[in-house]
């Protein structure tokens, strides 16, 4: 074969080739929806119906309707992203809006030496509660209502916790504070079989803003099925001289207290399915609880928040305000912010810190304030403040 | 008398005295304490429309489900369900979720029961499903048509060129027609048996499949040799034509499908597709044929008889096709597939037999083997 004959063969299969690619374009041209006059005319020789089939197909790929929402007008509003219906909060023994006021404070006595003792009685029980509405969940409870009591003492006092195991599985009460080994609710220092109780003992300490959980294992199950509860102690006074009057408007029933609002929030989720990740996320347990009733704020007292953070399966969970900024106490332990003007905190499982704002310059309104990762709060942890 | 009323009593009263004696002992009480209601759901269809999105559920479970809320992408989202009651075993429901979707991209619905069980749907590619007004129906038509009649009945033209080819042929079409239908029997059972995987376990779809399959072969053995004369000519066309018919039928069930679903970018090469796959249906048919006198009028009905139920699978699977319906539908189709293999290979062995010549083995091996590969290179572009 010739040097000459070669190339001609080539280049016939290249035009063959390029009439093959002219074709497959006009089909494709078709196909897309732009037909021309010369596409149409070379494709009707082929398949005549074509345009008539593909011309619905064609309408949606107009660049237009590529934009978002471009075919359904169906809401996209808040309105829309939430749980339906209502939970019977009297079925389940407690409710969320009352949890964010409720001080557990224990009976007070006085011992020999003077100092003030405060004695709480906790129960573990199995009950089934309702998180979010018509969704029932198997729960393990401290007094029946998860989150527990939230227990409130001042510092120093002593602490007796008489603990009644009544739930199916071994329990304990885990206090993030400072006590000795033996009262710290692992198995051989105070984890309780069912029908057993224990007595917890020792003094607040340090002051500030935490919890008790079970300890028992495996951890994340007895932890997410409901076994945690707010663990507050307050400064007392007399022993922080320098900031005197941050103490005693910390610590309950004061007159400076009095000129605070002051809440129990607790950010806790729910696997339903058993597949290691939360279906429910809520503050206080029922999702969207505070969407549907919004707490009420009184704009001229100043707000404070204990958070708590015991979700579990997620590294982190966070508080987001709308609208306003925040000074930051983290664990509380300290009487002078650790953040100042914040709008968002994060916290790790077991984190908690005290949050204080004013909406005093605000106008009435709702504010919303919820989770950061969005994925929490359209699960369930959004929620708003009814500010007037 | 007396005694065969006691001995047709007898067995009744023995069975309920064995039924409260069960009932009595309960020796299962040890063995389901403390369970909670086991709940099954299957999601047969979601849509995308300017409502939002609308899915067809249905119970799955002898406990009855409640929906008690509904996640689309990770978001608690309102919803409606009709009818509102829980869902008893195999009862329906339509719930619509007024969702922004987004053409084009995907959404996870999850379903989330009473006792936080849940169940997951992902809607691959969110497209706006066709309402059922004259535009949709003329196109639904029109590829109707290029899916089923119009290739069948090019097949059909290749009649002259098998009317002039010898003996070897004749085999070699027959064999070749052999060769498509196993591979469409193949074929329909596995799509069959897909949807009934697809449909609500307790429909046992799988069952429906093989035993609607096994009946209708049964079935159409009985009818098309009632006369007790094996078929061959024109009546084994006509029965080809059936067969075919009904398996255009399925492909008009996908295409439908697919096309509702939002697949539209598919639906294009895979009409095409559907085209080149079935020209051979065409060549099939008139295959038994070759040596006979048939009318234009005969070959014009059984290309429509093979041909139109395309369109109407087009129509059903766009707009009301549940998976087992589908699922008993291809069981069909496998069946009538079935029967014409039995038949169209009868023929190829009379043909064999009157000659007394074995050297058709060649060309029937050549039939029956490019029948399948054909069918199995065009079917990469049917891939639904």
């Amino acid at each position: 074969m010739t040097h000459g004959r070669l190339i001609a063969l080539i280049t016939k299969k290249r035009a063959i080739y390029y009439e093959f690619e002219e074709f497959f374009k006009m089909i494709t041209k078709l196909l897309r929806g732009a037909p021309n006059r010369r596409a149409l005319l070379g494709a009707s020789a082929w398949l005549p119906f074509i345009p008539l089939i593909f011309s619905s197909d064609a309408k949606s790929q107009d660049p237009k309707d590529k934009t978002p929402h471009s075919h359904s007008r169906a809401d996209s509003h808040s309105t829309g992203m939430t749980t339906v219906g209502k939970v019977d909060h009297n079925r389940n023994g407690f409710d969320p809006m009352e949890l964010l006021t409720r001080w557990e404070t224990g009976k007070v006595s006085i011992d020999t030496n003077g100092k003030r003792v405060r004695t709480f009685e906790i129960n573990a029980l199995d009950i089934e509660i309702e998180i979010a509405p018509g969704i029932f969940f198997p729960a393990w409870t401290y007094n029946g209502q998860v989150p527990g009591p939230t227990l409130r003492a001042t510092e120093g006092d002593f602490l007796r916790i008489h603990f009644t195991n009544q739930g199916s599985h071994p329990h304990s009460l885990h206090f993030h504070g400072i006590h000795n080994a033996n009262m710290d609710g692992i198995a051989g220092a105070g984890l309780v079989s069912p029908g057993e109780e224990f007595t917890y003992e020792f003094f607040a300490q340090p002051y500030g803003c935490h919890l008790y959980h079970c300890h028992a294992v495996p951890l994340k199950r007895h932890i997410h099925k409901g076994l945690y509860g707010a663990f507050i102690v307050d400064p007392d006074p007399k022993l922080h001289v320098n900031h005197q009057k941050m103490a005693l408007s910390r610590q309950l029933g004061t007159e400076q207290n009095k000129g605070w609002q002051e809440l129990l929030m607790v950010m806790n989720g729910f696997d339903t399915n058993f597949d290691d990740e939360n279906e429910i996320y809520a503050v206080n347990t029922v999702a969207h609880e505070f969407m549907k009733r919004p707490i009420k704020i009184n704009k001229d007292i100043p707000l404070r928040i204990y958070l708590i953070n015991v979700t579990e399966f997620d590294p982190i969970n966070s508080f987001h305000i709308h609208g306003n900024f925040f000074d930051y106490y983290d664990h509380g332990t300290t009487l002078l912010p650790t953040s100042k003007n914040i709008d968002t905190v994060m916290q790790c499982q077991a984190q908690r810190g005290i949050i204080e704002m004013s909406f005093e310059h605000h106008e009435p309104g709702h504010y919303m304030f919820h989770a950061h990762q969005s994925e929490f709060a359209e699960l369930g942890w959004m929620s708003t403040f009814e500010v007037s | 008398m007396g005694l065969i009323r006691t001995s047709f009593a007898l067995p009744i009263l023995l069975i309920i005295a064995v039924i409260l004696v069960l009932f009595t002992i309960d020796p299962l009480s040890n063995f389901g304490q403390g369970i909670p209601p086991e709940e099954a759901l299957v999601i047969e269809r979601v849509t995308a429309g300017d409502k939002g999105l609308t899915s067809i559920v249905r119970g799955n479970s002898r406990d009855p489900v409640t929906i008690a809320q509904v996640q689309i992408d990770g978001a608690y989202w309102k919803f409606k369900q009709i009818p509102p009651e829980p869902l008893k075993l195999l009862s329906q429901a339509k719930i619509v979720i007024p969702y922004p979707w987004v053409s084009g991209e995907s959404h996870h619905m999850r379903f989330v029961s009473s006792n936080g069980t849940t169940f997951d749907y992902a809607l691959e590619v969110a497209r706006k499903t066709p309402n059922a007004n004259i535009d949709t129906l003329f196109n639904l038509l029109i590829i109707g048509l290029f899916v089923g009649l119009v290739p069948v009945s090019i097949g059909m033209m290749t009649l002259p060129i098998l009317r002039n080819v010898g003996n070897k042929g004749i085999i070699f079409a027959m064999t070749l027609t052999i060769g498509l239908l196993t591979f469409l029997l193949v074929d329909t059972l596995s799509e069959g048996l897909q949807l009934a995987q697809e449909s609500a376990s307790s429909f046992r779809g799988e069952i429906i499949v093989w035993m609607i399959a096994a009946l209708t072969f049964f079935g159409t053995m009985a009818i098309s040799r009632k006369s007790g004369l094996a078929i061959g000519g024109a009546t084994l066309s006509t029965w080809l034509a059936l067969g075919m018919g009904l398996h255009n039928f399925g492909e008009g069930l996908s295409v439908g499908f697919a096309l509702s679903m939002g697949n539209a970018a598919l639906g294009s090469t895979l009409i095409i597709g559907f085209m080149i796959h079935n020209l051979t249906e065409g060549v099939a048919i008139v295959a038994p044929v070759a040596r006979n006198k048939i009318s234009l009028m005969s070959l014009c009905a059984l290309a429509l008889i093979a041909g139109l139920p395309a369109v109407a699978g087009t129509f059903t699977g766009a707009f009301i096709l549940l998976p087992h319906w589908g699922a008993l539908f291809f069981g069909i189709a496998a069946g009538a597939i079935a029967q014409v293999i039995v038949e169209v290979g009868r023929s190829v062995l009379i043909i064999q037999n009157k000659r007394e010549d074995n050297t058709y083995a060649g060309p029937a091996f050549a039939g029956f083997g490019i029948g399948v590969v054909v069918m199995y290179l065009t079917g990469f572009l049917v891939q639904v």
